[in-house]
């Protein structure tokens, strides 16, 4: 290494280091600093996203610090017990209910009531439902994320088929005949086993509630569950999908592309790698579809990240002003050009690019239908025991009965403490 | 007495900082375990519950816990004894007078150690991958069916265990070849002089040179791979079916990804006391020897 540029190098760190302990130093009282965090890609773009705001605001100045999304559930959590959390941020729905039994959030439906930009009607039902917790709002979502299927148009027609399923008999059917013509070696589907994502769809297709009594108790014993994962085990006992998780394969885009699998469940981030990662001659051969329920059309799980303002904020006032400016179409649809993040709001979707893309529309049709997973701040865990449990039926170590009577006991073992705490704040 | 008072004044230092970083937190950590520190007891110290020894009953008749101590078990009684082999062939090798570029191999042995294993693990998923890994290639040589290493509860651990001893086997080499070279050359020559064959040399005068340095060596080992956590936490994240979740990472999950932090801290006092047996009977058992 050249040792002037060594040396260049030390010197502008050391510049940069004396800019920042200059910019603190500098910090101006009549300004309100906000302190957001954004994880990964959307971390990435966040200070792109949000010079228009500054502009907009002279008044206000955010800082905006992009972690990396390992372990950031930790992360998260070990801020709070640390004390420092900023104050407002990026959350995954699924962490909202957490977050609200740490009383870490703060309610935002006063001010989206009188705001002229966050409009309930303007959201997706099932997006802006999973950031309700006891009927109060906690987040607002900014963008969205659903699973549902990637197909290979060129092997289901071979397999004499036109359109994707829409039924899971019609999936059953297809999955066979495609395991019948690719033989051995090659599958139908790809379900990685260290995922719950595509075993809770199909639970949360059926009627019933995963976690019964409010949240007290596991009903994974109920019979839409077993049918579910008897569904879903059918899958890997008739060797259509192979007992492989997602590290196993390496690279999945490939494997896709090779035909190891004709259907894959996933979510809109792999629109733009399966752009990228497969070769040009198969770019108009694979296509995605809404979810197969099990009479029609079926629902999808309500993921997708909101914005959420920390109780310990001192400038909340201008951190809703930062969310409403992330909130506007105009603001999401730039958003989508950045990042490909499907926006939360339906006016968004009215960008030509977006209501063209034929990948998208797909999602589009799938938002319509989504299902928010159990509202408890226990759900990751009990979520990685379901996986488990899976795991164990489809490896055929458990039969289906015992698995979801195991299931049951762990899982109302792991709710015991919310029971407790639902037990005391109910007045006697 | 005065003598006394000033042995107090100079250990006092060490004492202190040891009661205030070590033995003070331990005492905490135990006082946690007896108590149902979680998520929600952060948020309010009125939901902590004080719930006596159920975390460690709880423990002891939950099955994952005795998979876990059962994997690290079988992760500590095929690694250690076939990492300190390795450790001692190298040691012999390098050591050798007849060998050559010895300084070469010994930097060579020495690299994983210092290796970081998250770059290491990379090269290693490629090296047990199913398809196109290289192992299952060499395997593939001698006619043996492709293994799923990652992927099959069975190979899991004992991937792991390869990659664990490939990963410390230099850092004990370079001990055990520092002791070989403290043993006089003038008792090989007398033993070769009077007859004795390579095997006998090694037998009595190589193996009985290394004796307090190898104990040393095993009680390390041991007690480092007792707490197996980073290998499976970059390989296999525990799985297939939990077949490589060692007590460790167990403990990390309850601790750190499920914020259970009673039922964390009374994992790692069963670990201490686990570890605390163990290292008394090698103990013993070495001390017995000695005399023998």
């Amino acid at each position: 290494m050249n040792p002037r540029l060594t040396r260049r190098a030390a010197i502008g760190g050391l510049a940069g280091l004396a800019a920042a302990g200059l910019g603190c130093a500098r910090r101006d009282p009549g300004k309100d600093y906000v302190r957001f965090w954004s994880f990964g890609r959307e971390g990435e773009v966040a200070v792109e996203l949000i010079q228009d705001f500054l502009a907009e605001h002279p008044h206000i100045d955010v800082e905006v610090q992009k972690l990396p999304l390992i372990s950031l559930h930790e992360k998260l959590l070990t801020a709070y017990a640390g004390d420092t959390l900023p104050d407002m941020c990026q959350l995954g729905n699924t962490w909202i209910s957490e977050f609200v039994a740490l009383d870490a959030l703060e309610p935002l439906d006063g001010l989206v009531k009188t705001s002229g930009v966050v409009t309930r009607t303007d959201y997706f039902d099932g997006i802006y439902d999973s950031n309700l917790v006891d009927a109060a709002l906690y987040g607002v979502p900014w963008y969205v994320d659903t699973r549902l299927l990637f197909y290979r148009r060129d092997l289901l027609k071979q397999a004499g088929f036109d359109a994707p399923p829409r039924s899971w008999d019609e999936w059953t059917q297809m999955m066979a005949a495609i395991k019948a013509m690719v033989g051995r070696d090659r599958y139908a589907a790809l379900l990685p086993i260290n995922e719950y994502e595509p075993l809770l769809v199909l639970a949360l297709q059926l009627p019933d509630e995963v976690l019964r009594d409010g949240g007290r108790f596991g009903n994974f014993r109920g019979a839409d569950f077993r049918r579910a994962l008897g569904y879903y085990d059918q899958i890997f006992k008739r060797e259509w999908a192979p007992r492989m998780s997602n590290t196993q394969i390496s690279n999945v885009w490939d494997e896709f592309g090779h035909g190891l699998f004709s259907f894959y469940i996933s979510g809109p981030w792999n629109i733009a790698e399966f752009k990228k990662r497969l070769p040009p001659q198969l770019q108009d051969q694979w296509m995605t579809a809404p979810m197969p329920g099990p009479n029609g059309p079926g629902v999808s799980s309500a993921g997708g990240s909101s914005l959420v303002i920390f109780r310990s904020s001192p400038v909340k006032q201008a951190a809703w002003q930062l969310i409403e400016y992330l909130s506007r179409p105009e603001t999401q649809q730039r958003f989508y050009q950045l990042t490909g993040d499907m926006p939360a709001r339906r006016s968004a979707w009215q960008l030509p690019e977006l209501a063209r893309s034929p990948y998208a529309n797909a999602f589009h049709q799938q938002l319509d239908r989504v299902r928010s997973p159990p509202k408890v701040p226990e759900w990751e865990r009990i979520g990685v025991e379901m996986r488990l449990a899976a795991e164990r039926v489809v490896q055929n170590q458990r039969s289906i009965d015992q698995a979801v009577t195991d299931l049951d006991r762990i899982v109302d073992d792991i709710l015991e403490k919310r029971r407790w705490m639902l037990d005391r704040r109910r007045p006697t | 007495m005065k003598a006394r008072k000033a042995g107090w004044i100079f250990v006092a230092p060490a004492l202190l900082v040891l009661g205030l970083f070590f033995f003070l937190p331990v005492l905490a950590a135990f006082l946690m375990s007896l108590t149902d520190f979680d998520l929600y007891a952060l948020r309010d110290a009125a939901n902590l519950r004080f719930v006596g020894l159920r975390n460690y009953g709880h423990l002891l008749t939950e099955p994952l816990f005795w998979k876990a101590l059962g994997n690290t078990v079988y992760f500590v009684v095929l690694g250690v004894p076939l990492s300190i082999g390795a450790s001692l062939g190298a040691a012999l090798l390098v050591n050798s007078k007849v060998a050559r570029f010895r300084n070469l191999f010994r930097t060579v042995f020495f690299a994983p150690v210092v290796t970081t294993l998250v770059a290491v693990a990379v090269v290693w998923r490629y090296i047990f991958h199913t398809r196109y890994g290289f192992l299952n290639y060499a395997l593939g040589i001698f006619d043996i069916a492709p293994i799923d290493w990652m992927g099959d509860p069975h190979w899991a651990m004992p991937a792991i265990i390869v990659l664990a001893v490939w990963k410390n086997f230099g850092y004990n080499m370079i001990i055990l070849l520092a002791a070989l070279q403290s043993i006089p050359d003038d008792l090989y020559e007398a033993a070769r002089i009077d007859g004795a064959s390579n095997w006998q040399l090694f037998r009595h005068i190589t193996l009985p040179g290394l004796a307090p340095v190898l104990t040393l060596v095993s009680i390390l080992t041991m007690t480092g791979y007792f707490q197996l956590f980073a290998e499976p936490y970059v390989m296999t994240e525990g799985g297939p079916l939990q077949s490589t979740l060692s007590v460790l990472y167990f403990m990390y999950e309850e601790g750190f990804k499920w914020w259970s932090l009673g039922r964390a801290s009374a994992v790692a006092f069963l670990l201490f006391v686990l570890m605390f047996v163990v290292t008394l009977v090698q103990l013993r058992v070495t001390r017995r020897e000695g005399q023998l």
